[in-house]
């Protein structure tokens, strides 16, 4: 953030003697502080008029103490309150000890910012400007007054800002593995509250439905025991998991200390062994959990199921051979159509009724031939015409199936219905109303992408197409035919984005040309850069936290009540992820190898020393095992 | 001979905008030399080997190989032809490992097709370790500096020597007859620098490459090259033995004029 | 220009087919129009599509028109985008929604003038000070957006930036979304004087006003940018940074007043939008700045007269297209394909004149 844009600024300006580690509490970088309020000032507000708080308030995420309306007013003073108190440590600069001065500040921007919510509580009393701003409403004054007076309200958020701002700077002075600890709990009680009604299903299918019924209020997120216990229940976990990560890391630098030229070259898409056991757990999981699950939360897998498809295919395209293609929703309705159109009764001009698995077929087929067509212009542009031009393509063929010009064959606006479900060799049919079918029909074809993807990467025309990603001319000097590896890729991916779109037709059993509008393009997109672009695993954690929580363009997630505002998040998201991590979520190992290279070892050296200095003031939790400095 | 030179260039023109980087160049390469191209900056050279690379086409001229034109061919196929090159500014793929950098120069030499790859096919599995075996072939070329733990870091954690070496390893690996080396020993120390010039001769005497290099060290020039060809403002001015070149005049003034201009 | 022809592989030939199949299309329903203009008994006519509608001259004419008025719009978007990628070689998607906050702007002011009455008495006066606030709000818009988005990401690999301005171009959409909610906003009734069509050649008023607003809009852009020290230092910036910051010219400096000008020039368009059709929404914005995209590339990059001609030739394409080309080649519904249109038209031109008809002037290193 901007807290920490002018880091010369805090050491310079100061004449404290080299000797002294702890800075006064007041000797504060005041334009910064009062930067930095404004900012926040006019975060806080636009939530505020967003809507979110009215809209989120219903959903609890502790049940009488906390909605999700309110943590949305929250949580920025509290990130803000910890980045104003960050600095960045440059070498040569005189590092400080945290403590109360941290504090001190980010009360002070927290106080700042909320009086932004103090000002909008007096402002919605006294002048109503709802006809621009939708949200200037008494609804939300009711919100920001805690159903108390004007004044009661306008001073509470000071109050509350204050509180939130000093939790944040507070960060710093606990320390880095109490803050740690903190984070975590932060996240597990907060995710533990958005999976209610996953883990009420997984409840039920496992018939404990008591363990569900205490740790949540109906509908109402977790109550407020049973948010304690989570929260101690990850403070115990944390704390484990810290001390085995502390003795690995021992383990690896000792064990480098006395081999330093281990000899390597395992790599090349075979599994060790221990990655093999659990490959094969997870796998047995995936096949096993379905069946305890209920409708809802298959339905939900399924959708995730559906982008991670898509993802893989793109992840293909961007990920690997670092084409930026905007219009990769063309391939998904190709697909979609040319299901529906052969599969369908009731598609207008041609319709064989074939079974689906032939369809499939030539959907693929078809997809293929549009990859090559679309393909085929655009490789040689440079990168950014590039994006524009396949943005044009895919919108290209959202007109042509919306258009009275083709309805003869894909009936325009009205699209195509009674697709018929999958018939699997006459031993059972998978439908839309059958979530639990569709899912594994999903996750069977995701097997296959992952399975493509990753036999793929490590073969010639993988290695190719990262040659091309790194340096597109150097590759083509050194024996790479980039014009037809690049078609490739752009065929595979083409492929696998039609049999995502071959499920949704047999899945929703209907299809229409506003389900393959550009922000589908986009939202595979982030999902793509969230996981971490040209990684397997990074790719379908993205899908299932992306899709899963906030929901696709067109499918609602956990969370419901963001569906107004999860485009408005994907964009602020995608930004983000830009600025401060373009190595997505979970880095690939390639990537993190590239970002940050030795230094991951060193790193988890220096947790582990860290972590081990905490623990001298308080024995017992690690009993000091390994070299130290 | 009544062969065919190797490499054979008759009156190359290159012009960008108005600029005559390359005009009138005549060059010949025979099996088995090592030719040292020199000259001040700016003389053209590193626009030569862009375009006997195929990566800048020429204005005009006739380039061939065994007796071939190259003219009108996309890179990838001249390397297929036998020609690769190093940069002068060292552009390895930085987010691939070492082995991998090496094995995706083999591309033209391989054979695989994706349904290979996806049904891992005993084919796919021969090629894979031959592939794997090969990088790690041309990579022992350089001692240990490339190998072990080196295969598996990526290229963008070598230190500036290894780099230049790795650029020459991966040209290597895509079995060419003719090596380009566009300034092979440039940011090395003098002591790196005499290794890899021995390290250059035996390319030629041991493998039996045909090399081509560009290079401003002139003790590296003298070690090691055949013949020598001077080009200043895209013109050859002078070729010979280093002893010959060294001594004309015109490529004293090229050089020592240039310098007194630029007091 | 190279006197060597370049072998060629399988994917040159398919692209010269697609490249003459385009072309004979074109061709084939511009023949097939005249025609239909000529004599609509005519074989070949008849051939083509029996049905196709006879455009009076009347209406040819209003349909030019009204795509030179949409063209003027566009490439007012069009110079923000050009002049952004001439300086920082990157494509600023998000332009397209500076573009929609100046609509929107001018929506939200001019209906409170209209109610308190001012809109109707003086209407110039009005409508001047609704150009200047959205210019303004315009402005800020693109030069935070520069501040929060696009100067930490200096120097990285161009797509990074390109994949940045996509994020920010959903995050303003559905900003302006959430903050003024999903309905439209309308613009007041125009005054009957500007919107009946004027004895000049019978042009409707408003498009006359789009057309010399657009004008001056141009004018004064050509004056800052040729005549002003501040255009000089941008020209400067544009054909190499790294020169201009050695000649003592504050590149950063520059860069922000490019996102201001281009923001100012997409504030003019907004306005032009609300005048064209009267109603904005918070999805306007995305694809006019694709086309505009579009036009800015037709007219060659980096070049500011190329991206109004540009703008100006994707509007009457888009306007003309579908029924000069489309129906009588026999495609039924024409009109719902203008947009497919503009897009056929930024890859034709891509594949038969990569750098744009007009030329496109980048920094040294940008050309290829």
């Amino acid at each position: 953030m901007t807290a920490v844009a002018d880091p010369m600024a805090a050491s310079t300006g100061d004449t404290v003697p080299e000797t002294v580690r702890r800075r006064r509490v007041l000797d504060q970088n005041w334009r910064e502080l009062l930067k930095v309020g404004a900012i926040l000032m006019v975060g806080q507000v636009f939530i505020a008029l967003s809507g979110m708080p009215v809209s989120f308030d219903r959903r609890l995420i502790i049940d009488p103490i906390l909605s999700l309306g309110y943590l949305s007013l929250l949580w920025l003073p509290l990130v803000v309150g910890y980045a104003v108190g960050r600095e960045q440590a440059l070498e040569g600069m005189m590092a400080y000890t945290k403590g109360g001065r941290e504090v001190l500040a980010g009360a002070i921007t927290g106080v700042l910012g909320n009086l932004g919510l103090t000002l909008l509580v007096v402002g919605i009393t006294h002048f109503d400007i709802r006809d621009p701003l939708v949200n200037w409403s008494p609804q939300l004054l009711e919100l920001l007054e805690f159903e108390q007076s004007v004044w009661f309200g306008a001073l509470i958020w000071l109050g509350i800002g204050a509180a939130t701002g000093a939790a944040g700077g507070g960060l710093h002075w606990v320390g880095a593995r109490n803050r740690r600890t903190v984070i975590t709990v932060i996240a597990a009680v907060s995710s533990a509250a958005v999976l209610e009604s996953v883990i009420t299903d997984l409840a039920q299918g496992f018939h404990i439905e008591a363990v569900a019924n205490w740790l949540y209020a109906p509908k109402r997120g977790l109550t407020s025991p049973a948010a304690a216990v989570v929260a101690g229940a990850t403070i115990l976990a944390v704390n484990a998991i810290s001390a085995l990560r502390a003795r690995a890391a021992h383990r690896l630098v000792s064990a480098a200390e006395a081999s330093p030229t281990e000899s390597g070259s395992t790599r090349g898409g075979r599994l060790s062994p221990r990655r093999l056991a659990g490959f094969a757990l997870t796998v047995a999981a995936v096949i096993v959990l379905p069946l305890f699950l209920g409708r809802l939360t298959n339905e939900l897998l399924a959708n995730v199921g559906l982008f991670i498809l898509l993802a893989l295919g793109l992840n293909i395209i961007v990920g690997l051979a670092g084409i930026l293609d905007l219009g990769y929703v063309a391939f998904f309705a190709v697909g979609g159509y040319s299901v529906a159109v052969l599969t369908s009764p009731g598609s207008p001009r041609f319709s064989p009724e074939m079974p689906w698995i032939g369809a499939l077929f030539i959907a693929m087929l078809l997809a293929g031939l549009v990859g090559l067509f679309i393909g085929a212009p655009v490789i040689r542009m440079r990168g950014d015409y590039l994006a524009v031009v396949t943005l044009g393509f895919g919108e290209i063929i959202r007109i042509l199936l919306l258009s009275d010009w083709l309805s003869g064959t894909f009936n325009g606006a009205q699209g195509i219905i009674n697709i018929p479900g999958v018939e699997i060799f006459g031993l059972t049919t998978v439908r839309g109303f059958e979530p639990r079918s569709v899912l594994y029909l999903v996750l069977f074809f995701c097997a296959i992408a992952i399975y493509v993807s990753w036999r793929l990467e490590n073969s010639r025309i993988g290695r190719a197409w990262m040659a091309i990603r790194e340096d597109e001319s150097v590759a083509e000097a050194m024996g790479v035919d980039t014009v037809s590896a690049k078609l490739m890729a752009f065929v595979t991916g083409a492929v696998l984005g039609s049999f995502s779109g071959a499920i949704l037709s047999a899945k929703v059993g209907s299809i229409f040309p506003h389900s393959f509008a550009i922000i589908v393009s986009i939202v595979i997109l982030v999902v793509v850069i969230f996981g971490g672009m040209g990684n397997i695993a990074g790719v379908i954690a993205g899908a299932a936290v992306l899709i899963g929580v906030l929901g696709g363009p067109n499918q609602p997630g956990l969370l419901q009540e963001f569906a107004e505002f999860k485009i408005l998040i994907y964009g602020a998201l995608l930004v983000w992820m830009m600025l401060q991590r373009s190595e997505g979520l979970i880095p690939s190992v390639r990537r993190a190898r590239e970002l940050h290279t030795d230094e991951l070892n060193q790193d988890a050296w220096l947790r582990a020393q860290a972590d081990e200095a905490d623990d001298a003031s308080n024995p017992g939790v690690l009993d000091g095992q390994g070299p130290r400095p | 001979m009544s062969s065919p030179p190797m490499l054979e260039i008759a009156g190359l023109h290159v012009v960008f905008g108005g600029l005559h980087a390359l005009s009138d160049l005549d060059f010949a390469v025979e099996e088995g030399e090592i030719v040292a191209v020199i000259g001040p900056n700016g003389a053209g050279k590193t626009t030569f080997f862009n375009v006997v690379s195929g990566m800048v086409k020429p204005t005009q001229g006739q380039i061939y190989f065994e007796g071939r034109s190259l003219l009108g061919l996309d890179p990838n196929k001249i390397t297929a032809r036998g020609i690769a090159r190093t940069f002068q500014n060292v552009r390895l793929f930085a987010n691939m490992t070492v082995l991998e950098n090496v094995m995706v120069s083999q591309h033209c030499r391989t054979r695989q097709r994706m349904l290979d790859a996806l049904l891992y096919t005993s084919r796919f599995r021969r090629e894979e370790e031959q592939v794997r075996a090969r990088g790690k072939e041309v990579l022992g070329f350089f001692g240990t500096r490339l190998t072990g733990y080196r295969f598996d870091q990526p290229a963008s954690v070598l230190s500036y020597a290894n780099r230049r070496r790795l650029e020459i390893a991966r040209a290597m690996a895509t079995s060419p007859k003719l090596l380009l080396l566009d300034e092979p020993v440039a940011g090395m120390n003098p002591v790196e620098s005499a290794e890899l010039t021995q390290l250059i001769g035996k390319l030629r005497d041991e493998m039996g490459y045909t090399i081509v290099l560009i290079e401003h060290d002139m003790s590296v020039v003298r070690d090691i090259s055949d013949r020598v060809v001077v080009l200043d403002h895209g013109e050859a001015i002078a070729r010979g033995t280093y002893a010959e070149v060294s001594a004309d005049p015109q490529v004293i003034e090229a050089y020592l004029g240039r310098a007194a201009d630029g007091n | 220009m190279q006197l060597t022809a370049k072998q060629r592989t399988r994917v040159d030939w398919f692209l010269t087919i697609l490249r003459v199949a385009a072309l004979v299309l074109i061709g084939a329903g511009l023949v097939a129009f005249v025609a239909q203009v000529v004599d609509s008994n005519n074989p070949f006519a008849r051939w083509a599509n029996p049905d196709a509608i006879n455009l009076t001259g009347r209406q040819f004419r209003d349909l030019v028109v009204a795509g030179l008025a949409q063209g003027a719009m566009y490439g007012l978007i069009a110079l923000g985008y050009s002049m952004v990628y001439g300086v920082l070689g990157f494509i600023n998607f998000a332009h397209g929604e500076v573009f929609m906050i100046g609509a929107v702007t001018g929506a939200i002011t001019s209906s409170k003038l209209a109610e308190a009455g001012a809109w109707e008495d003086n209407f110039v006066l009005c409508l001047l000070l609704v150009v200047v606030l959205s210019m303004v709000v315009c402005t800020i818009t693109a030069v935070i957006m520069e501040r929060v988005a696009y100067r930490p990401l200096r120097g990285k690999p161009r797509l990074i930036p390109l994949i940045t301005s996509i994020g920010v171009s959903f995050f303003l959409q559905n900003f302006i979304l959430v903050l003024l909610g999903p309905g439209t906003k309308t613009y007041p009734r125009m005054p009957e004087w500007l919107t009946e069509k004027r004895t000049f050649l019978e042009i409707q008023g408003t498009r006359l006003l789009v057309l010399a607003a657009a004008a001056v809009a141009m004018v004064g852009l050509w004056y800052l940018v040729e005549r002003t020290k501040t255009g000089k230092a941008m020209r400067a910036v544009a054909e190499d940074a790294e020169i201009a910051s050695l000649m003592g010219i504050d590149v950063n400096r520059v860069i922000v007043k490019t996102f201001a000008v281009g923001g100012a020039m997409a504030g003019v368009a907004g306005i032009l939008w609300g005048l064209l059709f009267n109603s904005v929404l918070h999805t306007a914005g995305f694809l006019p700045g694709i086309k505009a995209f579009s036009a800015a590339v037709v007219g060659g990059i980096g070049n500011l007269g190329g991206s109004m001609a540009g703008g100006l030739t994707i509007g009457v394409a888009e306007s003309l297209g579908p029924l000069v080309i489309l129906e009588p080649l026999g495609v039924s519904g024409p009109s719902q394909l203008r947009d497919a249109v503009a897009f056929s038209v930024l890859i034709i031109v891509l594949l038969v004149r990569p750098s744009g008809i007009f030329g496109e002037r980048l920094p040294s290193e940008e050309r290829t």
